[in-house]
């Protein structure tokens, strides 16, 4: 499978990276070159075969349901590019 | 005096005991080697007060006979470990002048065990690169270089010359340990980061089980793959460096709840009667002359050590990089969905939301990461999940069972070459196709798709003059027996110190 230039586009506006026009055609010649590489994979027969989930057989461990951690919030907000008494500052999303 | 820095790891903690230098002796002689190595640019960050506190204090419990395992050695931490009140940044600009408040586990036991920290030491950036070339703090120069060639230190403190790549991605760690610049480091390992750069260098370097360091505060790329370890000067080194590093870590599920054993007791002991599978597989078509020589080399000195040599297939080997390419991309597009400009680093302003996400994540990644977050972000999305990532995963039940049953018939552990090649210049590889610059990882990381230990040992010389590695991988939680069969090739081998000091 190969991707073009829509396709392209489409993936930067997903993965939220803005690509200008310019770059686009490089871009898709390396996704492509990926792609391509990863065909191979087709050889392979995996049916019945189930897709692996975890590499050490491992039951996941439960702890109580109790509060462990919090009232931290001025350190939670210190690395922020934009705060305002503990919240986080966005630009604005509703009209 | 003898020059602190030469020693091993292991070596100066016997110094430390038998009071033959001080930590804050020790710590100085690094600082001083770190400052005249600036040109190698291994380190991002270098911290020589916190350095100093801390070999003080070590000094204070030396002297009452107290202290842990690795009290008053100093070391490096790759810039991806999250330390406490200092900068750390995976060498990406998206991060920019991210100050941790907390600690990640990994570097918390070093710190419990006594050891100083020397700074943050350069990769790839958010580990993705082979050359270490990636990064938002430029390439790291590898301390070797190749017979006859022209690089050295210019005027400025800049290195001269088309040096080489120390590879990557834990590049920083591997170029500093290799030109004495702390005595072991921390590094991690997502397809081979520890033991390519660790084979290019001349250094060793143990990639664990899966399971067994924290991954608790080391920033992200693929989580089904990364695990933090050492790169040491010795066999020994990496195996005391381990000890501290692994252990259960409540704040990581996937960390695993086994004790940790003592891992310097498996270094000399004897590896007779063991079986050591060679994959035919990884015998590839054109594989250069000398890496084959080297790896029967390490056959002999194994057999004459009293190991037994069993050939083995392991049938999906072909397919674990390609499978890699889909899984860690779609797993690091899921990690670094975080990078949006709103709780830490970077933000480039935008008339909305959603200009601001693209241009912040567009100024803050570099190239590669960019390209990966998009194959990732390509792989998972509607209508191709099936076709790639779920194919992938269930390739990587085959590539695991091909392990299991080489284990399951008796094997101890596989013997490999570390990387198809020497180090290579900088800018030779991937300018053009990023699978050139891949293909490096082809021994490597078969053992993280397994979620298995990987051991790189230094074993040789190629014509150039430059280090060639080994790779020893064991059954999972088998660390033990990688150590004992490292140091078989070690005593054999040889260690392979820097012969001079060029840079500075």
């Amino acid at each position: 499978m190969s991707v073009d230039l829509a396709t392209v586009k489409r993936v930067a506006h997903l993965a939220r990276i803005a690509v200008p026009e310019a770059d686009l055609p490089r871009l898709q010649g390396e996704l492509n070159a990926i792609l391509g590489f990863v065909e191979q994979l087709n050889e392979v027969d995996v049916s019945g075969v189930e897709p692996l989930t975890s590499v050490t057989p491992m039951a996941m461990k439960q702890r109580e349901d109790i509060v462990t951690d919090g009232e931290i919030a001025d350190t939670i907000v210190a690395n922020a590019p934009a705060s305002d008494d503990n919240y986080f500052m966005v630009p604005k999303v509703i009209e | 005096m003898t020059d602190l820095t030469r020693l091993t790891l292991t070596e100066a903690r016997e110094g430390l005991k038998a009071k033959t230098f001080s930590a804050t002796e020790l710590t100085t002689a690094h600082i001083a080697a770190i400052e005249k190595a600036r040109a190698l640019n291994a380190y991002v960050l270098e911290t020589p007060e916190h350095a100093l506190t801390q070999a003080a204090a070590s000094d204070a419990k030396l002297a009452k006979g107290q202290g842990g395992p690795l009290e008053g050695l100093p070391l490096g931490i790759k810039d991806l470990f999250a330390t406490k009140g200092v900068r750390t940044t995976a060498c990406s600009n998206i991060l920019g002048n991210f100050v941790p408040p907390y600690e990640s586990t990994v570097s918390g036991q070093l710190w419990r065990d006594g050891a100083v920290m020397l700074g943050k030491l350069n990769n790839d950036e958010f580990a993705m690169g082979s050359s270490n070339e990636t990064s938002a703090f430029g390439a790291v120069v590898n301390p070797w270089r190749r017979k006859g060639s022209n690089v050295g230190a210019g005027a400025t403190g800049a290195v001269e010359g088309a040096h080489l790549v120390p590879g990557g991605s834990s590049g920083g760690s591997a170029s500093a340990v290799a030109a004495d610049l702390c005595l072991a480091a921390t590094a991690t390992d997502t397809g081979g980061s520890i033991r390519q750069p660790a084979a290019f260098t001349g250094t060793v370097g143990i990639k664990p089980t899966y399971g067994r360091c924290s991954r608790w505060g080391i920033v992200a790329f693929a989580s089904s793959l990364d695990q933090a370890g050492p790169i040491g000067k010795t066999v020994r080194d990496c195996a005391a460096m381990l000890g501290s590093m692994a252990g259960h870590d409540p704040k990581d599920t996937t960390s695993v709840d086994t004790a940790v054993p003592d891992y310097e007791k498996a270094v000399g002991r004897s590896v007779k009667g063991m079986k050591i599978g060679i994959p035919r597989e990884y015998r590839l078509d054109g594989l250069n002359a000398e890496i084959e020589a080297l790896w029967q080399q390490g056959i002999d000195w194994l057999k004459a050590a009293g190991a037994e040599i069993v050939e083995i297939s392991l049938p999906h080997t072909k397919y674990a990089l390609p499978a890699y390419y889909i899984v860690a991309p779609a797993e690091a597009s899921s990690n670094l969905a975080r990078y949006d400009g709103v709780r830490y680093g970077l933000r480039e302003p935008g008339r909305d939301i959603a200009e601001m996400y693209e241009k912040t994540r567009a100024e803050g990644f570099g190239a590669e990461v960019k390209r990966r977050i998009m194959i990732g972000t390509y792989v998972l999305s509607a209508g191709y999940y099936d076709a790639y990532y779920l194919k992938a995963q269930k390739v990587r039940t085959l590539i695991k069972r091909d392990f299991d049953e080489a284990y399951a018939a008796g094997i101890d552990a596989v013997l490999t070459p570390a990387t198809p090649s020497a180090a290579f210049g900088i800018g030779e590889k991937g300018s053009s196709d990023p699978v050139e610059m891949y293909l490096n990882d082809i021994f490597t990381v078969t053992v993280n798709m397994a979620g298995l230990p990987g051991l790189a040992v230094p074993a040789g010389l190629d014509r150039q003059g430059l280090p060639l590695g080994l790779q020893l991988i064991g059954r999972p939680f088998d660390e033990e027996t990688l150590f004992s069969l490292g140091q078989v090739i070690e005593d054999a081998a040889g260690r392979f110190p820097v012969a001079e000091r060029w840079w500075g």
